[in-house]
Parts: C-alpha cells; structure tokens; sequence
C-alpha cells in the first residue's frame, strides 16, 4: 500500500472510530468500511485500527479471522461467492461451479492474476427456492446456468473497465 | 418466488400505522396478557414465549435497554426471514415499536446477514419513511414521552451470530462465540443492558396478535401451537417457496401443498433439524412434534441421503466457533466417519462409536450449534443405515 493511501485509510479509520466514540461497539463496522476500500485488512490497517480503538493489534486480527467476509488476504475486485448449501448442490451448483473455474481460470479459493475476481463457496444465500445461487460481491444471482455464467462474469469485467473506480463497492 | 394464496396471519392484511398507533395506546401490562393469552412462541427456532421473554425485559432493571431483531437468517433451507424483509418491512419495524415501548427500550437495531446487504438499502429507506411518519423518533407513534428509533447493523458472515448470545458479542465488537447462560439477555444483553431478541417473523406475528386479538390468533394451529408458521420449502417438489400454514400441519399435508409427494425423506429445521423418512410423513410440524423453525427441504426417491448427512456436517465443521470441545472436535470426528462410511470402510462397532458421540455432543455442548449438530447424523443414521450400508459395501 502506498504511504498515502495508507494515510488516508487511517484518517477514515479514525473519523469513523470517533464517530463511534471509540467504543469496541464500532470495531466491525470499521473493519467492514477498510475491507470494502482496499478489499482485506492488512497488518498496518490493524495496527491503525487497534489504535484508534485503544486494543491491541492481536484483538483486531482475532475479530477479523473469524468472520468469513473480513479477510487478511487481498480479495479481487469481485467476489463470487457461490452457494453449497445442499439445496444448491441439487439444483446443480457442481456445473457452475465447473464453469466459474473455467471462464475465471482459477479454482475455488484464488484470485485472478489480475486481481479482478476471487472465487469462493458460501454457506446458504436464503435463495433455496431459486438455487444454484450465487453472490457477486453485494449481487445475489439465481437460478444460474453453466451457460449463465459467462455473461454474469463479462458483466462485471465491463462494469469495471467503464465506471467503477478503485475502492468502490458496487 | 412462489408464496402462499394462504393469508392467514402472517399475510394477512393489516394497516400498519393504525394497528401500531392503537398498540401504544393500550397499558404494556394489557398486550402483555394478550401475548400470554394468545401463547405465541418465538418463530426463531428455540419457541420460546414471545410473552415471558418481553415480559422479563420489561421488568428488568436498567436505565438504557435493547429491542433486537434477529434477521441473521443463516439456517441452511430458510429463507422466510428474506421475503418478509424484502415485502413486510414495515410491519417488522412496527414490531420492533412495538416491543421498544413494551419492554421500555429506546434502541433497536436490526442485525442483517452479511448475505443480505442488498436488502439493506430498501430497509433503510423504510426506516426513514417510517421516522418522516412519525411512527420512529420522539413521540413515537404518537405516544406521548416515548421515544423510539431502529438502525440496521450489519453481519460478517458467521451462521453461529445468529445464536443471540454470539449475536450480542458480535455486536460489541468481538468474535461471535456464545456466552454462558444465565444471565439471559433479557437482564444482561447488549453493552450489559437488558435486551430483548427476536426473530423477524415473531415481530410481525405479535403485531397482528395485538391488533386482532388472542382469540382470533388461536382459531390456527394446535393447543401447544398457536398460530400459523411460515415455511420455508425447497428441494425436490414442484413448487418450492414461501408457505404460511397453520401450525400442527403433518409433512404429509405440506408436502400435498408444494407438489412434493412421493418423497423419500424431508430434512425438518435445516441443518440442524433432522431427517424424516416417508413413513413418518403423518406427523405434525408443531412445538410438540416436529419442530422446526421452518425450513423444510424435500428429498425425492434419487438422492443420496449419506450425500446429505454429509453436506451438513460439512456445513457444521466449518460453522463451529471452536469455543467448546464437543462441538469442535465432535462436528470433525463425525464428518470423518461419514467419509469412511462413503468410502465403504466404516464398521458397524465405530458407526455404534459415532452415534455415541453424537448423543453425547448433545447434551454436552455449550450452545445449540454443537447441541444440535448430530440431530442429522443421527437421524440419517437411524433411518437410512441399510440404504447406506447396501450401496456403499457391496461395490468394493
Ligand atoms: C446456532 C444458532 C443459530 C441461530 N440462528 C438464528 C437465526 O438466524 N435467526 C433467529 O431468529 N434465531 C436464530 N437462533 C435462535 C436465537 O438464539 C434466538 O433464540 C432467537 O433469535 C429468539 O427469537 P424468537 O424468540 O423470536 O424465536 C439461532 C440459534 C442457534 C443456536
Ligand atoms: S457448541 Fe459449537 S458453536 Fe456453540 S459454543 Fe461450543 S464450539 Fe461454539
């Protein structure tokens, strides 16, 4: 991360713990805000967070380690979060599954080299009745086909290359 | 999304704001009694008395106290909790009124799965047309002195935060691991003040009770099971989605409803209800005989129970907060056993070993995660074991 970016994280980490009056009760909306800007919680932004709300850095990553959509690890541009709930598993998850890998080129657990998307499981989406269900990034998709897939993914790609800015969560 | 021609409590027509201005109207100590009278449940799983619970509240000490709403909705095979968020969002935040000015609280927050943050804007624009009416902030809902307001906070991706001990802790900022009860949140919840929670659907099922009365209310359900119940359905039937039945329905009837006959087995409460067979399809889903917090999914002759046993415990392994042993070391001994079962390898001494387990992660555990976790297992087991053993044996 560059100096100023981290700078600038910092001054909102801060603006938003006072916002809190620094109570621990807005430690997870902080962590929440700095993982949709810069898309994971790294050591420095810890440091910082734990700052600001006076607890040590190991309380920070202990939070961060167990919620499944805060992450240590830099995530791409797009999180595709597909449903493996057992009710998705029987609408046919496996075959998106395959062609997520296919048109992304990575596997279940990775990011694009070019850091546009990650590719996960998720536990049910409450989209039971419309399965194989998936979340890109804050998006929910249903009843997705193999053949869906592509378009869902090129939708994305175009989305970023005309308007979305770095940081933004769409 | 298909939903019920049913509208029978839950669906029913209501006008929300005359409905809550005439609540607040009437003594706390009255619609306390009509709860009591009309003996709702919480539709959150656990059942329990929608009445006791504010009534506790209400009584407890404390100069700031806590309304929450539960709407971390994360039960594999619900998903009844979405579609009132998404078109019954006023009667829920009326609800929550409802319950603030019962129970004497001024806050309430709506704790929203990090999985339905495209939910949230919509919510948010509820709320606000809901404070331009009046209904939220001073005076609210024209009740002179008091006072109440909601806000949304939102989850981060952990089924166990949706345990309302694990929820609270979440909400103050730590891990979502369970405290240890007593004390209840009811005396010590949120920031150790009183707090009362509770599921979406109890919210708005206790606003119609208030406004139409106990009497009405107990025309559905069963003696121990007042009321109707939204069911959440999908799997193998024609027509999966949002039910509102009367509660004390057997799985035979509901089944008749979705176009689901000819099943083999329908997992009752999700992941962590259990699994009936066909012939046990003539009992009723109700407080006294299967309970459930309304996820049903149905299972057609093809499908592999054991894939299913092992889906959820999959789903259990990963979901666990780690905090007790039982439940942590438990949930992956089952997992592995169910593999060696896949695999053909397990005998029946270790499955008898297994089943033990599970028996004792029931009793042992500290929350109903772990509590509940083998009812699955063991109803799977229990019921399909020859299935199981036929077709994993005999090809090796
Ligand atoms: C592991 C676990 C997960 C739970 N998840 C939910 C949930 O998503 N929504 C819910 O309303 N209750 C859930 N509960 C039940 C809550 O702890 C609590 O009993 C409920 O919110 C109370 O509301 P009610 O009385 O209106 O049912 C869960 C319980 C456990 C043990
Ligand atoms: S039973 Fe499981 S989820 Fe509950 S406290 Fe123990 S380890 Fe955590």
């Amino acid at each position: 991360m560059l100096a100023s970016e981290r700078d600038q994280l910092k001054s909102e980490i801060i603006k938003m713990a006072k916002k809190h009056d620094h109570h621990r009760s807005g430690l997870i909306p902080v962590l929440q805000h700095v993982q949709n800007v810069s898309r994971h919680i790294s050591p420095e932004a810890m440091q910082d967070i734990a700052e600001a709300f006076k607890i040590h850095p190991v309380e920070v990553h202990g939070v961060v380690s167990f919620y499944s959509f805060l992450s240590t690890e830099k995530k791409g541009k797009f999180v595709v979060r597909l449903c493996r709930t057992i009710t998705c598993d029987m609408a046919g998850n496996e075959a998106v599954g395959n062609q997520l890998e296919n048109e992304l080129g990575i596997e279940f657990g990775e990011t694009t080299s070019d850091g546009m998307f990650t590719l996960e499981f998720t536990n049910c989406l409450g989209m039971c009745d419309q399965g194989p269900a998936m979340l890109v990034n804050d998006d929910i998709h249903t009843k997705v086909t193999p053949e869906k897939v592509a378009d869902i993914i090129d939708g994305y790609k175009n989305r970023f290359g005309a308007h979305v800015t770095t940081g933004e969560h769409s | 999304m298909t939903k019920s021609a049913n509208k029978l409590v839950i669906f029913s027509d209501i006008d929300v704001e005359k409905a809550l201005k005439n609540a607040v109207k009437k003594p706390r100590p009255d619609i306390i009694s009509e709860l009591r009278e009309s003996a709702l449940k919480g539709r959150g799983g656990a059942g329990f008395p929608t009445s006791v619970k504010w009534n506790l509240a209400a009584s407890a000490q404390g100069e700031r106290k806590f309304v929450i709403c539960n709407a971390d909705e994360g039960e594999p095979g619900t998903f009844k909790d979405r579609v009132l968020l998404t078109d019954y969002a006023e009667q829920l935040i009326a609800g929550m009124i409802l319950s603030g000015y019962v129970v004497g609280a001024k806050e309430g927050i709506i704790y929203l799965r990090a999985e339905y943050t495209y939910l949230k804007h919509d919510l948010e624009a509820t709320i606000e047309k809901m404070r331009g009416k009046k209904l939220l902030g001073k005076n609210a809902a024209g009740k002179e002195g008091f006072e109440f307001d909601v806000h949304i906070h939102m989850g981060s991706g952990a089924y166990i935060c949706g345990e309302e001990t694990a929820l609270i802790e979440s909400l103050e900022g730590h891990r979502g691991e369970p405290r240890n009860r007593p004390p209840f949140p009811v005396t010590v919840g949120y920031l150790g003040c009183p707090t009362s929670v509770n599921n979406v659907e109890t919210f708005i099922t206790a606003l119609h009770v208030v406004e139409k009365g106990a009497k009405w209310f107990k025309t559905f359900g069963t003696e121990k099971s007042t009321g109707t119940k939204l069911f959440s359905v999908s799997g193998d039937c024609e027509k999966p989605g949002v039910y509102e039945l009367p509660m004390g329905i057997t799985i035979q009837k509901l089944l008749e409803t979705v176009d689901g006959t000819g099943a083999k087995a329908v997992q009752v409460g999700g992941a962590s209800g259990i699994c009936v067979p066909a012939k046990d399809f003539e009992k009723a889903l109700a407080f006294e005989g299967v309970a459930t917090g309304g996820s049903i999914i149905v299972f057609g002759q093809h499908r592999d129970m054991l894939e299913v046993a092992i889906n959820f415990m999959e789903f259990f392994c990963e979901e666990s907060c780690g905090q007790c042993t039982p439940c942590r070391l438990g949930t992956e001994t089952l997992l592995e056993g169910l593999d060696l079962l896949s695999e053909g390898k397990c005998s029946l001494k270790y499955l008898r070993e297994l089943t033990s387990l599970g028996e004792t992660m029931q009793v042992s555990s500290k929350c109903g995660l772990g509590q509940s976790a083998p009812n699955a297992f063991l109803s799977i087991i229990e019921n399909f074991k020859s299935e199981i053993f036929d077709t994993r044996c005999s090809c090796r």
